[in-house]
């Protein structure tokens, strides 16, 4: 069996043993809050027959061990349960709003590779000159505030003082789009409306940048790290005694083995994004998932909460997965390891 | 065309640091003719592996350091060039081997594609497959079996051995003038050493290529080298022909050397008891071996 | 100790990182004597002066029941710090020592621990305090408790990584030769040697702890009002964009100055300590 594909395949039960772990954590948690989960479902002038009625459907008066078991059976049938907020079963919810975020979490994650590592790259060569100080100053700010206040000062910015940008939503009202993916790029372009896309890659560029922030100063500041200890390193040594031009070494033969140790941790920064899709959506009014997730914990609608919680932990831990098979891809000595076992 | 291929007079090397100066090379002088092959001797900390890196200007980018006197390869003034010419001659006309071969490589690429690039310095328009044909050609001559197979493993795979030999047919891969080996072998074990030694010097024999070779084991030295520079704290304290060098050591801090007892693991000069006063006793020339005048 | 100090000292972003920190916490401390209207940190209406742009004698202008907005911002600092401060206090002696035993101990109990750690790793931080404040009533002890429940694991994973490599060093094993005791190796020997990478890393959480739980407040999962939160109050004042900018862009700064000098100390710290990651 090819070696990658018996990492792949370890990594992925691996994570289905933490995605079990996960599932449990969030329904200890769900199932033991104060006060009764039915009644604050159906309200306070909810009769006391309806409490009962309704307790009995959710299994509630049964042990936590077999509640949880109903759950993970009703779990492998695809069923969430319904939201308590919107009436709608649990999955509904979860397939509308999830794409959204997903669209920004992508856009957001491109940002803070394209712009992150260039800006990590250049500081370690040109390091301990003014260039290398005015990033390295840049970078720590961004990292330093969360992504609502970094949303809302962009917004004051550039979309009320300097207008450039729209301040909310994902695409104009006045434009309709045919929703094939979901994802408004792909389904603009689908349909060939470019006017459509230019207008909804405008939307997305400001609340992009906002969550993009912190994990760009964190990718550069990390890139910036590693290509500065792998610049000590032998083999650049001798790269610079055959003169290989700077450029290129910098470029390829100091950045690719600064890239290993990186990548881990940019890995989870990018999945730390589905967290912090939270806070960039409540300011920029944006329909994704983490909007529904605040309101339905607000509201301690139980079952959206584990759902939510549950898809997105399952798409870090999918993050995290890819990330080990880049970093086996560009690390030989992992994918020969393997091979020689 | 001029008599010497490298040509050192009076370099001398300071760091400015919080304390001030402080002066690492107090005025080397040493030459070496084409094809001859010259030793460097020293402990650590004399001085030697600076001297080489200064040869090919890499010592050069460090703001902190303070480099005065003449370095003349093949007539050429290095200090004098512009920064382009003086890039140009690395890898071309001089180039380096190190002291750990598996270190030197790097260790996400593998050996053919970075022997592509050495190739590239030399022939900068070459097609891969050139490049692929000369790398093989390169590693055949330096008694590596399988060339096809060594061009596409990663340096974690060969062994030391192996990947000391990948470095040497790189080094001489664009004909160099000048080959510096700083401290080869002194990673491999001992026999290991002793063949990659033995096939440097057949391959400097046929390229006639100039070695300036940095060690601090004696007994490499006396094989391996023409002559010899000792080089003691930053000065030049005896300079001969390695034969006359070794039978009759002159310079107090020479005799010490070779009086020295070795460690028990073998090669390499022990710790050398510091500061005699004899050690800085003024230079030991051999008859017939000064520097050449101005 | 000291020569770190007089190192951090020495440099000038790490010299601006102290001040603003000195700055932060000072203020905290000495809030009832700094701030010019101690009162308005609890629940004061003065509608005669509500929604006033900076000026005197409201440099920060006043929030829509009239409390002075700085005032209330130096208040929240205090929180934030009571807040980080126990967090730390917490989350860091657990998950040290969940680290050190899973990282010397080897065998199940390294595999229960790390999957344990995993679990709470996989599910991204703030939805994993923001979950727990949703089934909790939103208190301040509540938040501490999220806090800590979400970053215990990230100490468990460095000093785990940490303790495996040290597990092999000499030291280490002079101890068990000599036959001390399991406890003995982990506590007086390995852990030693692990806490500069923990101190560095507990000065740039002091930072993030306030980040997140800014963040958390910002949601509405924080503290409730009247108490002054530096999250909620940037949340209130978001509604009043642009007109009121200074309702969000104060707190907000409040917040960034407060995180960015924790930053550059800890960053400092790494590299005079040399601790990685």
């Amino acid at each position: 069996m090819l070696p990658v594909v018996r990492l792949l395949a370890k990594r992925l039960g691996t994570s289905l043993i933490v995605l079990v772990g996960v599932s449990m954590l969030i329904f200890a948690i769900a199932r033991v809050i104060p006060g009764d989960p039915a009644r604050i479902a159906l309200g306070p002038n909810a009769s006391a027959e309806q409490v009962t009625a309704l307790r009995e459907k959710l299994h509630l008066d049964r042990p936590i061990v077999v509640q949880y078991g109903y759950f993970i059976s009703d779990l492998a049938r695809g069923d969430l349960g319904v939201s308590l907020y919107t009436n709608r079963p649990v999955t509904t919810d979860i397939a509308q709003f999830l794409p959204a975020t997903l669209e920004l979490i992508f856009v957001s994650g491109a940002m803070m590779v394209l712009l992150g590592l260039p800006l990590g790259v250049v500081s370690a060569r040109y390091r301990d000159t003014w260039i290398d100080n005015a990033i390295r100053l840049v970078t720590l700010l961004g990292v330093s505030a969360p992504a609502f206040v970094w949303a809302v000062i962009l917004m004051l910015l550039f979309a009320f003082f300097l207008p450039i940008f729209p301040i909310a939503g994902r695409i104009s009202d006045t434009i309709t789009v045919v929703p094939v993916t979901g994802f408004l790029l792909v389904d603009t372009l689908l349909a060939g409306n470019f006017r459509a896309f230019g207008n909804a890659f405008w939307h997305i560029l400001l609340p992009a940048f906002a969550l993009a922030l912190s994990g760009i100063g964190q990718a550069a500041r990390l890139t910036r790290a590693n290509m500065v200890e792998t610049y000590e390193r032998p083999y650049i040594e001798m790269a610079q005694s055959y003169g290989f031009p700077e450029r290129r070494i910098a470029a390829r033969y100091a950045f690719r083995p600064s890239m290993i140790p990186s990548l881990t941790i940019i890995g989870l920064d990018f999945a730390a994004m589905l967290g912090n899709a939270f806070l960039v959506e409540a300011v920029f009014a944006w329909p994704g998932l983490s909007r529904y997730g605040v309101a339905v914990i607000l509201r301690k609608d139980l079952n959206a909460i584990i759902g939510t919680v549950l898809v997105i932990s399952a798409m870090f831990l999918i993050v995290n997965v890819i990330v080990d098979l880049l970093i086996a891809f560009i690390n030989p000595r992992i994918r020969y390891s393997q091979r020689a076992a | 065309m001029s008599e010497t291929t490298l040509r050192i007079r009076d370099l001398r090397l300071g760091f400015m640091g919080y304390t001030g100066l402080v002066e690492v090379l107090h005025g080397i002088s040493l030459h070496i003719r084409p094809g001859e092959r010259v030793a460097l001797v020293g402990e650590s900390g004399s001085g030697k592996s600076v001297t080489a890196r200064i040869v090919l200007g890499l010592l050069q980018s460090l703001r902190s350091a303070q480099i005065s006197g003449l370095v003349e390869f093949e007539g050429r003034d290095l200090e004098r060039l512009p920064d382009h010419e003086r890039h140009a001659l690395r890898g071309t006309r001089m180039s380096m081997i190190f002291q750990d071969p598996t270190s030197s490589l790097n260790p996400v690429y593998p050996i053919g594609t970075q022997f592509q690039e050495v190739l590239r310095r030399g022939a900068p328009g070459i097609s891969a497959d050139e490049a692929r044909s000369l790398a093989a050609t390169a590693l055949r001559g330096v008694a590596i079996p399988e060339p096809e197979r060594v061009l596409e493993s990663y340096p974690f795979q060969l062994s030391g051995g192996m990947n000391q030999r990948v470095m040497i047919a790189m080094a001489l891969a664009n004909e160099p003038s000048l080959l510096i080996a700083d401290e080869p072998g002194t990673a491999l074990d001992v026999t290991v050493q002793a063949q990659t030694l033995r096939l440097m010097r057949e391959l400097v024999e046929k390229h006639r290529t100039a070695v300036l070779f940095i060690s601090h084991n004696l007994g490499v030295v006396r094989e391996f080298a023409d002559r010899v520079y000792v080089i003691y704290k930053g000065r030049i304290v005896e300079q001969g022909s390695a034969s006359a060098l070794f039978a009759e050591p002159r310079h107090p801090y020479t005799r010490a050397l070779m009086s020295a007892v070795p460690r028990i693991t073998g090669g390499g000069i022990p710790e050398i008891e510091d500061a005699s006063a004899d050690y800085f006793a003024p230079i030991e020339v051999h008859e017939g071996f000064a520097e050449p005048a101005a | 100790m000291r020569r770190t100090f007089y190192i951090l000292l020495r440099n000038p972003l790490s010299l601006l990182g102290l001040v603003l920190i000195a700055a932060v916490v000072l203020s905290a401390i000495l809030a009832d004597f700094v701030t010019p209207f101690p009162s308005h940190a609890g629940a004061v209406v003065d509608f005669a002066h509500f929604n006033q742009p900076p000026g005197w004698p409201y440099i920060m202008g006043t929030d829509l029941v009239g409390r002075d907005l700085f005032t209330r911002i130096i208040y929240a600092y205090r929180i934030s710090l009571i807040l980080g401060v126990v967090v730390l206090a917490i989350a860091v002696p657990i998950g040290v020592t969940i680290g050190l035993f899973a990282g010397y101990l080897g065998g199940w109990v390294e595999y229960l621990l790390m999957r344990l750690t995993d679990v709470f790793l996989s599910i991204p931080p703030l939805v994993l305090a923001m979950s727990m404040m949703g089934v909790l009533e939103p208190t301040l002890t509540n938040g501490m408790i999220a806090v800590t429940a979400m970053w215990w694991p990230w100490y468990t994973r460095l000093v785990y990584n940490l303790t495996r490599s040290e597990k092999e060093e000499g030291y280490v094993l002079a101890a068990e030769v000599i036959g001390a005791s399991k406890l003995h190796v982990i506590f007086r020997e390995i852990l030693p040697n692990c806490v500069p990478s923990i101190l560095t890393k507990m000065t740039l959480d002091l930072g993030f702890v306030i980040l997140i739980a800014s963040s958390l407040s910002f949601l509405g999962l924080g503290v409730q009002p009247p108490t002054p939160d530096l999250g909620s109050m940037v949340a209130d004042g978001a509604k009043y964009l642009p007109d009121s900018w200074w309702l969000t862009v104060f707190p907000g700064l409040a917040i960034l100055v407060a995180v960015f000098g924790f930053n550059l100390v800890g960053d400092a710290l790494r590299e005079i300590l040399g601790a990685d990651q």
